[in-house]
């Protein structure tokens, strides 16, 4: 019998939404975070440019703005009243990290330095406006260590190195979560009034990304065999600049710095794409333009890369062509950009301050996940019927906020705004609400799987299943996308799943530390979360964000101005566009210029 | 070309005492890291072989272990960064000073209970500004600290140091590094009492300026003279 622990509430995950949402709840209720991980391997620690807020330390700047670049980054399937609370709350959210002691670069008049990053303008210059509140170019890495030590001062409780691996449900009330104690192999039960989970993204469904090895879509899996369902999962976004061949970001603050974009014939390209703001232009707009440079044989050399140049003559040289007066010297790469000047050096033997940054698109982001309202609570349906004690927040959770493309710095922005509203939400919910009762042996169904996988002795190891779902969804369902192509994935992510439930092959087939099966776990997680995306891929026949249909090239607002709702009916999954997105703030679709 | 890992091996369910085990690989590229090799082995060969991994480039700090005999992360130092060559051998073991799990992986609380035992967090010297906004802080100020807030916790910097291994008691350099990042803000109020804390017999004075730390951190932290720093703000104090 698995050791049951009791909870007010539990927070899963330790990045930066779980420990913002564990900082708020444990001030008044007994709050305990579980996480796979030590909480400082958690992936908030590799964000690096920025966090957005509307701050306006060096120059004019309003929450109005930053609202409305976030509606148009999003291609208008962003929720207008999210992108409100995201907006407006950022700025006090921003300055009590500064009050926590996060130790933010600083202006002149010693406030929080900001710079440029794609799509924060001025709106009424159309100018990029300086709004990136930042520390270096490690502000991610700032955050999460600030919130930890925060942590650690207020004596929240943790649970290292704690798997989770399945939600307690009791009839439609969540009860608690199973997890295994990676050390021991054994199961452990924590039952809450409260959950929430914060556990990040999915990158690992995709060949080439940025993301962690340990983000591999648990809790999406689990909302999909708890039967709950999940909301536009096919916008995945694809950040310009991941340093090739290896896919490690590369912070857009080096563009924001001022650096370009150069294809093989030496122009700077995004001129043609983004008269306005270039290479500023949000992600989806520079990634796709970077697929269809190099597809037009324009990559360097014919290979599948492009330059991003940063090198101070270059940079100098296109700012005084825009008759700006500011200039970029080696010893300011150096300065505001320390980390990426190690990454490119360790890794592509690059110096940036005298050679050009050989990069790629890489698999960034998930704008979808599972559906909330503004208080970050779980909802089960279109008409947002709300799941009690069940909360989400930061990248797992879509609000939505970022719609069909995410703006850089709003992830960090998102998950300190709803972490802290999941938090104070659990706080408020646990004053008046009990436990949900355990059902009998919770840890039954999971318990067989993992044991199931622990003795699995077919004759196929998970390397080959993840290699081959890795490669599939990069070429059908990554940055350009056809429903040949996507049928085709689909198919290919469902013998894979057969292979895995049947033919799996497992060393180890021990207990401790037996990272061999969690491996093993978390590949049917990325399998199952990937055969939802692909899914919600096909059935969107328009092109809007991240999400680029070669068959219907154009935004269909008359059939797709909705959210979909991935539904898991019985073992099988449906797709519906019954999630209305609120406009709230009046700003109507029109087409996106940058 | 051809690469073999030796690799410390240790399953507490399965062996009386540690061993080596070899593994050859083929087709090693002079641009793979040592981690995309472990996983190699992990995935192709022997999927028992156990380690911590995560972000996989240099930043969560996870996969610090001992390669050929110094200590680094995994995954941040490539073939062609050490000089291999065809036919090479290369030795990995768990860092040393902290008690063996499994394989590569070691238990990691003795060394966050140093951690958390030097206050490493920020302490305001000031109620905040009636303003609602933020601290005003220079950026010469700033400066002062950020070499030490880089630190990522992965434990390199602790475990190679000879004191920390003659005596785990000892705080260790990562912890003076993250006293270091609060006691030199110039926001922060209680510098007076991590300095008390450090000048205990298991704080700063156990360090002998071995200089083993500086060269092991994988953020290019200059350890020694962190802890130098400390040393000297504690002499100035009394």
């Amino acid at each position: 019998m698995a050791q049951v622990h009791q909870f007010d509430a539990i927070v899963v995950g330790a990045g930066g939404a779980g420990l913002m949402a564990a900082l708020y709840a444990s001030r008044g209720i007994k709050t305990a975070v579980i996480s796979k991980l030590y909480p400082t391997r958690s992936h908030t620690g590799t964000a690096q440019g920025g966090i957005g807020a509307a701050l306006g330390n060096l120059e004019p700047d309003s929450w109005e703005w930053h609202a409305f670049d976030t509606v148009k980054g999003s291609d208008y399937l962003g929720d207008q009243n999210a992108a409100k609370v995201l907006a407006t709350e950022a700025i006090d959210a921003v300055i009590e990290l500064e009050l926590m002691g996060l130790p933010f670069d600083r202006t002149e008049e010693g406030r929080i330095s900001q710079r440029r990053f794609g799509g924060h303008t001025n709106n009424e210059t159309k100018q990029p406006v300086r709004r990136a509140c930042h520390s270096a170019d490690r502000t991610g890495h700032m955050i999460l260590q600030t919130l930890y030590q925060n942590c650690i001062k207020e004596n929240v409780t943790f649970f290292d190195e704690f798997h989770v691996v399945d939600l307690i449900m009791n009839g439609d009330r969540p009860a608690g979560v199973v997890a295994v104690e990676i050390d021991s192999g054994e199961l452990h039960v924590f039952q809450a009034k409260a959950i929430t989970f914060a556990t990040g993204g999915w990158g690992r469904i995709w060949q080439t990304t940025s993301n962690a090895h340990t983000l591999t879509g648990d809790a999406t899996a689990i909302w999909l065999r708890r039967g709950l369902p999940l909301e536009d999962l096919e916008f995945f976004q694809f950040h310009p600049t991941g340093l090739y061949p290896i896919g490690v970001l590369i912070t857009e603050g080096v563009r924001g710095e001022g650096g370009v974009l150069i294809n093989d014939r030496g122009e700077r390209f995004m001129e043609r794409y983004a008269p306005t703001i270039k290479d500023l232009a949000s992600r989806d707009v520079v990634s796709r333009a970077i697929y269809l440079e190099i597809r037009d044989g324009r990559g360097i050399k014919g290979k599948d890369y492009v330059h991003l140049d940063v090198r101070p003559e270059t940079v100098n040289r296109y700012l005084a062509e825009a008759g700006e007066e500011r200039r970029l010297t080696a010893e300011d790469v150096i300065n505001k950009l320390p980390d990426i000047l190690d990454f490119t050096k360790t890794y592509a033997g690059v110096d940036p301050v005298k050679q050009p940054i050989p990069i790629q698109p890489t698999a960034h982001y998930a704008m979808g996940g599972i559906p909330t309202n503004l208080n970050a609570e779980v909802i089960r349906d279109g008409s947002e019927t709300v799941i009690p004690g069940l909360y989400a927040a930061g990248e797992v959770a879509c609000v939505s906020v970022h719609g069909a493309n995410r703006l850089g710095t709003n992830s960090l922005t998102d998950l300190v705004v709803f972490g802290r509203r999941a938090g104070q939400q659990m706080l408020d919910y646990c004053k008046n609400a009990d436990f949900v009762a355990l059902p009998d042996n919770p840890t039954a169904e999971v318990e067989a799987e993992l044991d199931r996988i622990r003795n699995a002795s077919g004759s196929v190891r998970g390397i080959e299943i993840r290699k081959k779902m890795r490669k599939v969804m990069m070429d059908h369902v990554g940055v350009f996308r056809t429903e040949d192509g996507i049928q085709k994935a689909l198919d290919t992510i469902r013998q894979l799943q057969d292979d895995f439930r049947n033919n799996l092959s497992i060393d180890d087939h021990g207990y401790r530390y037996n990272s061999d099966m969690l491996e093993a776990w978390e590949l049917g997680a990325l399998l199952d979360t990937a055969e939802a995306t692909a899914l919600a891929a096909l059935e969107r026949k328009e092109s809007r964000g991240a999400h680029s249909r070669e068959d219907f090239p154009k935004r269909d607002d008359e059939n797709y101005l909705a959210h979909t709702m991935i539904y898991s009916e019985a073992g099988k999954l449906a797709v519906r566009f019954d999630r209305p997105v609120d406009l709230s703030l009046g700003y109507e679709p029109k087409e996106r210029v940058y | 070309m051809k690469v073999t890992l030796r690799i410390r091996r240790f399953n507490p369910e399965t062996d009386q005492k540690p061993y080596w085990g070899d593994y050859t690989l083929d087709g090693v590229e002079p641009t793979n890291s040592v981690l995309e090799l472990i996983h190699r082995v992990k995935w192709e060969q022997d999927g028992t072989l156990t380690l911590r991994r995560s972000c996989a480039h240099g930043v969560c700090g996870s996969d610090a272990m001992r390669v050929n005999g110094v200590n680094r992360l995994a995954c941040k130092i490539l073939m062609d960064g050490i000089g291999v060559k065809d036919g090479d051998t290369i030795q990995l073991e768990p860092i040393l000073g902290l008690p063996v799990i499994k394989d590569l992986v070691v238990d990691f609380e003795p060394f966050f209970d140093h951690y958390r035992a030097v206050m490493p967090y920020f302490v305001p010297a000031t109620p905040p500004p009636a303003d609602g906004r933020e601290r005003i802080q220079s950026q010469a100020e700033r400066e002062v600290f950020d070499d030490t807030t880089k630190c990522i916790l992965c434990a390199c910097c602790t475990t190679s140091c000879p004191s920390f291994w003659a005596s785990g008691k000892y705080v260790g350099p990562a912890a003076i590094v993250q006293a270091h990042r609060f006691i030199f803000d110039s926001r922060d109020g209680a510098a007076k009492e991590r300095l008390n804390i450090l000048a205990e017999p298991d704080g700063v004075w156990r360090c002998r300026t071995i200089f083993n730390c500086t060269p092991a951190c994988p953020r290019d932290i200059e350890v020694t003279r962190a802890i130098g720093e400390v040393k000297l703000a504690i002499k100035r104090a009394e």
